[in-house]
């Protein structure tokens, strides 16, 4: 079997402290605090380069921090399986012959440990979880043939079938219809029930104000993080978008004058 | 009828040519089912320079064994997997872009080849079987060493085959599941270079990315799934070798250069189907 740790539940989900992260140079990340608790549902919101992926892969332990710590429950990210970390669309490739079922078995592929073929449980891990995010009529299909919402509800099957406890949404609703994203957005809906915690980047004010617990204001430092009516104040946003927001008739309404296709920090690994 | 059956029955009569059809059916399945990854994970270059890589090896072991071929597959084995792993390290740490890094490696590497081979006075006809491969002279001790690392090859590939499709479809899946990353990487460029190793003697340096790459390729345009994937591309490559060897035997042309060609024009026939069926 691969190791794993295991979990000390009277321990916050998530605890972040003293994080700094820098690329080439500049810190992409400086001095970052907070913590989550279990089945929490939290917006991170910031400009493009805001260092919003860098967070998550730092939290995902793919990616490590130059000083400051994670934990998850109590101890270091590396030891954990318990972290869905869901790409941006942009970042996958769409032609790999795979069939949704096979992305979503992926998912099982470390509790299996090496040498093991999926057994009968691990079966009904995976049609558990496209039926939670009704694609089960599509699990034979190859991954290319699905809609923008429908390969976003595949990853999200992905991270059930894991057992993740926090899941982590790289701009989820980036690109997709209003439909498509109202589906993903009830999605998480249901999944609060299921005391999965989750951490979603966005670009929309409005669906993270109505969506979720609390926001995150991110752009290098946490410039507010809150409830959303004491962090959706022009005085933050300004602060976190500097130039590129422009406040319409100085109430609350607010212009992002923000590119949102591009990939949050402009470098792939 | 008839025609057909000695057609096909004559050149099996010759010894060298059961053991080289054998030989090119082995082959080109380790290299079908290995190179799926290859081309999954855009790794032809990679592939291409391993095989020019292990020239200087295989140069070094004729010199010393004194013209001897049957120790070259160690020599090859050994140099190949040095040269997966140097540069896989390479292309990860270095400050040049990796493609730079690896076209230098190799060509380098491939020169120091060519200078060694051309003190031997017989340097031309050596190179050229170094370089194209001779499928029809496998000795019986070479088919057991296709044999026994070829298999060993295909065992892995299908023991890691869940870890591998998850690390080359995301490897940031991969990470957060705790994958070892780095030593199933390694593994899969190991595999790659034993797979070099084995495939030497039938298609040669020059040749062996075509190996690799065009049956994969041909199966990728006709299958959604990886284990169809590599199922395809192994029924291709074996078909490309058997025919290949007929229209070696039969049209005098090198055994080599007939394989690859036969497995070039079954990617050209799958590709205009695809156009054809897409219309």
């Amino acid at each position: 079997m691969y190791s794993h740790t295991h979990h000390e539940t009277n321990q916050p989900i998530l605890d972040v402290s003293n994080l700094t992260v820098r690329y080439n140079g500049r810190n992409a990340l400086e001095e970052i605090n907070f913590h989550l608790h279990e089945g929490e549902r939290v917006a991170v919101v910031g400009p493009n380069g805001a260092g919003k992926s860098t967070l998550f892969k730092v939290v995902a332990g793919v990616l490590q921090p130059n000083s400051g710590e994670v934990n998850i429950y109590g101890s270091r990210p590396r030891g954990h399986v318990c972290i869905g970390y869901i790409p941006q669309r942009n970042q996958v490739d769409w032609t790999f012959p795979v069939s949704v079922a096979d992305v979503v078995m992926m998912g099982r592929s470390a509790k299996l440990g090496p040498f093991n073929w999926p057994h009968k449980k691990d079966w009904e891990f995976v049609n558990h979880a496209l039926e939670t995010v009704e694609l089960s009529n599509l699990a034979s299909r190859q991954i290319n043939q699905l809609s923008g919402g429908q390969q976003q509800r595949m990853f999200i099957a992905r991270a059930l079938a894991q057992e993740a406890e926090l899941m982590l949404m790289d701009e989820p609703l980036t690109g997709l219809d209003t439909p498509s994203q109202e589906g993903i957005l009830n999605l998480l809906d249901r999944l609060k029930k299921e005391r999965v915690t989750v951490m979603v980047a966005t670009h929309d004010l409005d669906q993270a104000a109505t969506h979720f617990d609390r926001i995150m204001l991110l752009n290098h430092r946490i410039v507010a993080f809150g409830n959303p009516a004491e962090v959706l104040h022009t005085e933050n946003l300004l602060q976190a978008y500097g130039g590129r927001l422009k406040p319409v008739d100085g109430q609350n309404i607010l212009n992002i004058d923000d590119c949102c296709d591009e990939g949050d920090d402009g470098h792939t690994h | 009828m008839d025609t057909l059956i000695n057609t096909l029955l004559q050149p099996l009569q010759y010894e060298f040519m059961q053991r080289g059809m054998i030989a090119a059916v082995l082959v080109g399945i380790v290299c079908a089912v290995v190179g799926t990854y290859v081309v999954l994970r855009g790794m032809a270059f990679f592939g291409d320079a391993l095989a020019h890589t292990v020239l200087p090896g295989i140069a070094l072991g004729y010199l010393v064994s004194g013209g001897a071929r049957d120790t070259l597959f160690w020599w090859a084995l050994g140099t190949s997997i040095v040269a997966a792993l140097g540069i896989g390290a390479i292309s990860k740490n270095s400050q040049i872009k990796e493609d730079t890094a690896i076209g230098i490696i190799f060509a380098g590497m491939f020169a120091l080849g060519i200078a060694l081979i051309s003190t031997v006075r017989s340097y031309a006809v050596d190179l050229s079987h170094f370089l194209f491969g001779d499928v029809l002279s496998v000795s019986t001790h070479s088919l057991w060493l296709i044999l026994i690392f070829g298999g060993l090859v295909l065992l892995a590939v299908f023991s890691f085959y869940k870890e591998f499709m998850t690390l080359s479809f995301d490897p940031v899946l991969a990470a957060t599941l705790r994958l070892p990353v780095g030593l199933l990487n390694n593994l899969l460029l190991t595999l790659i270079a034993v797979t070099v190793a084995v495939s030497l003697q039938t298609v040669g340096v020059a040749l062996m990315v075509a190996m690799l790459v065009t049956p994969a390729a041909t199966a990728y345009l006709l299958t959604h799934r990886l284990s169809h994937m590599m199922l395809l591309a192994a029924i291709f490559a074996s078909l490309s070798g058997i025919i290949g060897l007929y229209l070696s035997f039969y049209l005098s042309i090198a055994s080599g250069a007939a394989i690859v060609l036969t497995a070039t024009v079954f990617f050209i026939l799958a590709f205009v189907w695809k156009r054809i069926k897409q219309k």
